[in-house]
């Protein structure tokens, strides 16, 4: 609080020409001073020396900065593409230096690019919008065509009268103080209260999209671009009017197996043993569960015909009487003695290939059931179907003695 | 368009012993800064109609450009003439022709810098921005041909839902990461040219908006010594690194190319051959660019007739190696013995294409052997016509290499004719509106001319005195 007057920063001193600057910063530089610097439109050769300014360490920077780029390069390489996700092409190694070279090369570039440009700003300390030496009218001429000196208040050997003596006398065209000017450098309030929203403005969607990503929906997702999910195309059963049966599915050709479906065990497909004779008991394990899968099946596929214990009675069959459809072929009665003694192998092959049935006409007794149930579920049908007969064939004697009151 | 400095030149020439300056008409660091930011300040004191009605031009065609993309990426890359056997037809041409072009800049601002060569001062700044708009046209085309552009990030190594990655053996993907190295390495180093010129501006500005605009973009540059230290040691490390990487980028781009197995294109001389072609379609470029800027904004005593005269011998140069590499080719497919490669070039010259091979020899071989004539290297008219025909060769080299391989490969029953449809050209068209109209807002709001480097040479050239 001793002085009243503000206090200047420094001194700045104006020359016209770099020489005139030159010899003045040699003068500077003999005099030991330390803080101070000299201000020019472009980079005047020699000044280095005059003022006695170090080699820069930037290019150990851009050094590290570019080996650093080698190496991501290569790590980078290598882990994709030989770890990660082996691209094996044309049986090459999973990584080798040649093909790895020009983009090792173009990182290695990249890398220490950035880094010049970063780093010589950083040790310029730059970007500084603000500069005391700005406050000054003249030096915008620092740009242009005039060539300044200016010495720093905090110098050790900074002494207002001797140092403006030293600067008038090296040539100066003038000497003027750096005021130093009071400068709010505080970020004002409305900006923070800005930036604060921005900020939490940001994590709007993505809190949208994580609260989405969690949770079920049983609309179907929203897609900005389809790609190739909503194509034109025939589906399923759909006619078409190129193909001769006017049919959208190709079937298999005829001749051919499709992998997987040759199908030559002939006593599980076909029912039959090696002699060409059916078999007289399924190829298949009776359990519970067995009879319990034939149960289900034969009730969607036998039961509208058949009836629900096999009878021939079934619902269809009431419904075509009920409308005196002549010509309609009665279903048979599966629990009937020609077909109890019929072998397993001859009931599976009725579902199989149907009964009566002539493929060119589609008409007969009963159409094949091969395309509509599978040969491990027509076997469980046929064990199902013992299972009626037995049933409905049966005596007071097979009840257990305990249920027979029940009856 | 001849000047005074344009005779002056001339009279300077005579004499062999003594060369003409690089800065003339008695200029002072002073008159430096009114002439360049004059330029730019120019158009705040004169509303100038010539501009408006360039810039109004090259917008609507950049809209129009706008358009095409929407189209395409609305519809699919078939509005384009990409069809079996040619489905790279004139994207990758305008591709390969705007990267060449994208050569000029760094080659004038590096290799030029680390050689020493003081003229290419006047014009590396012009050249540097004129190469980062030609890779802004440039990486247009491979981006909206990729068909699904809402995915191209596939291009670059990025972590994805597929845990996939992409094949770091492909030359296409070497050339994502040529091209785009290139684009941010030139854009750095033109940026970093700038920051003690926006300073000038800063320091000239008279109004708040144009004070604050380039003093956020001057960083605060006070042409500190020290500063001055570092800057010019980063100025000289990235020219160095800018060096290889100028002439790595169209050697990936012509790996594209070699690194596949089709006749016409697995040649070892690519590279070299395409760099020698990049460097001569991007100084052509420099000339057609540079002759009308510098007469209407009255810039022939800082861009000198001399410096148009040396880079119409730099593009003699390359145009005569772009000639021996197409002679050499011949040699080699003859040479090699190998019936298909010989069917290739047999039919280039002579097959469905032969129009356009031989337009392409006739500007890009025979038109720059003009410039073994002083009178017509020193002749602005004669120097900006046959830029053009430069420019138009090269595009029409790209197409002769891109469209006669493919359209005639091994199997002859895929052979085609290629058919270009509007769209094609529309996008061609389209790719200089974007390219004007960055060129235009650059001459509207930045130092065309590197005014600190002039004075640098302004003041050596003094002290000779």
């Amino acid at each position: 609080m001793e002085q009243q007057e503000a206090k200047a920063l420094g001194l700045l001193a104006e020359y016209e020409t770099p020489q005139a600057l030159m010899a003045a910063a040699e003068k500077v530089r003999d005099g030991g001073y330390k803080r101070w610097d000299t201000h020019t439109p472009f980079p005047v050769h020699g000044i280095d020396d005059a003022m006695g300014i170090q080699p820069t360490i930037l290019p150990w920077i851009v050094l590290g900065a570019g080996a650093t780029g080698t190496l991501t390069a290569l790590l980078l390489q290598w882990y994709t593409n030989g770890v990660d996700y082996p691209f094996l092409i044309s049986g090459k190694p999973l990584f080798s230096w040649v093909p790895a070279f020009p983009v090792t090369f173009e990182l290695t570039v990249l890398f220490a690019g950035i880094t010049t440009l970063l780093g010589m700003l950083a040790l310029n300390r730059l970007p500084r919008l603000h500069n005391p030496l700005f406050d000054v009218k003249r030096f915008a001429r620092a740009t242009q065509d005039r060539f300044f000196l200016a010495l720093d208040a905090t110098d050790p050997l900074f002494e207002d009268s001797s140092a403006r003596a030293l600067l008038e006398g090296s040539g100066a065209t003038a000497v003027e103080d750096v005021p130093d000017v009071p400068t709010n450098e505080n970020i004002p309030s409305w900006m923070w209260q800005v930036a604060i929203v921005l900020v939490f403005a940001t994590f709007v969607p993505l809190g949208l999209i994580a609260a989405s990503y969690n949770s079920t929906s049983t609309t179907p997702p929203f897609h900005i671009v389809g790609d190739m999910d909503w194509q034109e195309s025939y589906r399923y059963g759909e006619e078409v009017p190129f193909f001769d049966n006017g049919q959208a599915m190709r079937g298999a050709l005829p001749g051919t197996v499709a992998v997987g479906e040759l199908e030559e065990d002939d006593a599980f497909y076909r029912g039959m043993d090696d002699m060409g004779n059916w078999l007289a008991v399924a190829p298949v394990e009776v359990s519970k569960s067995v009879l319990e899968r034939g149960r289900e099946r034969y009730n969607i596929y036998c039961l509208p015909c058949h009836g629900e214990s096999g009878n021939g009675k079934g619902i269809v069959h009431e419904r075509a009487l009920a409308l005196d459809t002549s010509g309609w072929l009665i279903p048979r009665d599966l629990t009937m003695d020609s077909i109890v003694t019929q072998p397993d192998g001859q009931i599976y092959d009725t579902i199989t290939n149907g009964f009566n049935y002539d493929a060119e006409t589609g008409t007969g007794n009963m159409a094949p059931y091969a395309a509509q149930i599978r040969p491990e579920d027509r076997w469980a049908i046929v064990l199902y179907v013992r299972a009626l007969q037995r049933a409905a064939n049966a005596s007071i004697e097979d009840v257990p003695a305990d249920k027979r009151s029940a009856l | 368009m001849s000047s005074q400095y344009d005779l002056e030149i001339q009279t300077a020439l005579e004499d062999p012993t003594s060369r003409p300056h690089l800065v003339m008409g008695g200029a002072t660091f002073a008159s430096i800064d009114d002439d360049v930011a004059g330029v730019s300040e120019g158009f705040l004191k004169k509303t100038s109609l010539a501009w408006y009605a360039m810039f109004g031009a090259s917008i609507s065609v950049l809209a129009m450009l706008g358009a095409v993309v929407v189209y395409l990426i609305s519809t699919g890359v078939g509005i384009w003439g990409n069809q079996s056997p040619v489905f790279w037809g004139w994207p990758i041409v305008n591709f390969v022709f705007w990267v060449g072009i994208a050569h000029a800049g760094t080659l004038i601002s590096a290799i030029l810098f680390l050689l020493k060569q003081d003229w290419r001062t006047s014009i590396n700044r012009f050249a540097e921005a004129m190469t980062i708009f030609a890779v802004c046209c440039a990486g247009l085309f491979p981006a909206i041909h990729v068909g699904r552009i809402w995915v191209v990030y596939w291009l670059f190594p990025i972590p994805n839902q597929m845990e996939m990655w992409p094949n770091f053996r492909s030359p296409l993907l070497w050339d994502v990461f040529a091209v785009s190295t290139y684009a941010t390495v030139s854009l750095l180093f033109w940026y970093m040219g700038l920051i003690p010129d926006l300073a000038t501006f800063r320091d000239r500005a008279t109004s708040k908006i144009r004070q604050g605009a380039y003093a956020f973009f001057s960083l605060g540059w006070t042409g500190s010594s020290r500063h001055w230290h570092r800057y010019e040691k980063a100025y000289l490390i990235l020219a160095g690194l800018a060096t290889p990487l100028v002439l790595s980028v169209h050697t990936v781009v012509s790996f594209d190319f070699a690194v596949s197995q089709l006749p016409g294109w697995h040649t070892t001389i690519f590279p070299p051959y395409f760099v020698a072609g990049a460097i001569f379609s991007g100084f052509a470029m420099v000339l057609t660019l540079m002759i009308p800027v510098r007469a209407i904004f009255g810039l022939q005593h800082i861009v000198t007739l001399r410096h148009l005269e040396v880079v119409s011998k730099v593009i003699l140069a390359t145009g005569s190696m772009v000639g021996y590499a197409y002679a050499m080719e011949f040699f080699v497919a003859w040479y090699s013995g190998n019936p298909y490669e010989q069917f290739a070039f047999t039919n280039r010259a002579f097959g469905p294409y032969a129009w356009a091979y031989w337009i392409m020899v006739s500007c890009n071989v025979i038109s720059p052997q003009l410039f073994w004539f002083k009178k017509l290297r020193q002749s602005v008219p004669a120097l900006f016509v046959i830029s053009i025909f430069v420019n138009i060769g090269m595009w029409f080299e790209r197409f002769v290499i891109t469209v006669t391989s493919l359209s005639r490969d091994f199997l002859p029953g895929s052979w085609a004719y290629f058919q270009p449809t509007p769209f094609d050209a529309l996008t061609l068209i389209g790719s200089f509106g974007l390219f004007f109209t960055l060129f235009l807002l650059f001459i509207r709001f930045l130092p065309i001319i590197a005014i600190s480097e002039i004075k640098g040479i302004l003041h050596k050239q003094e002290s000779h005195h």
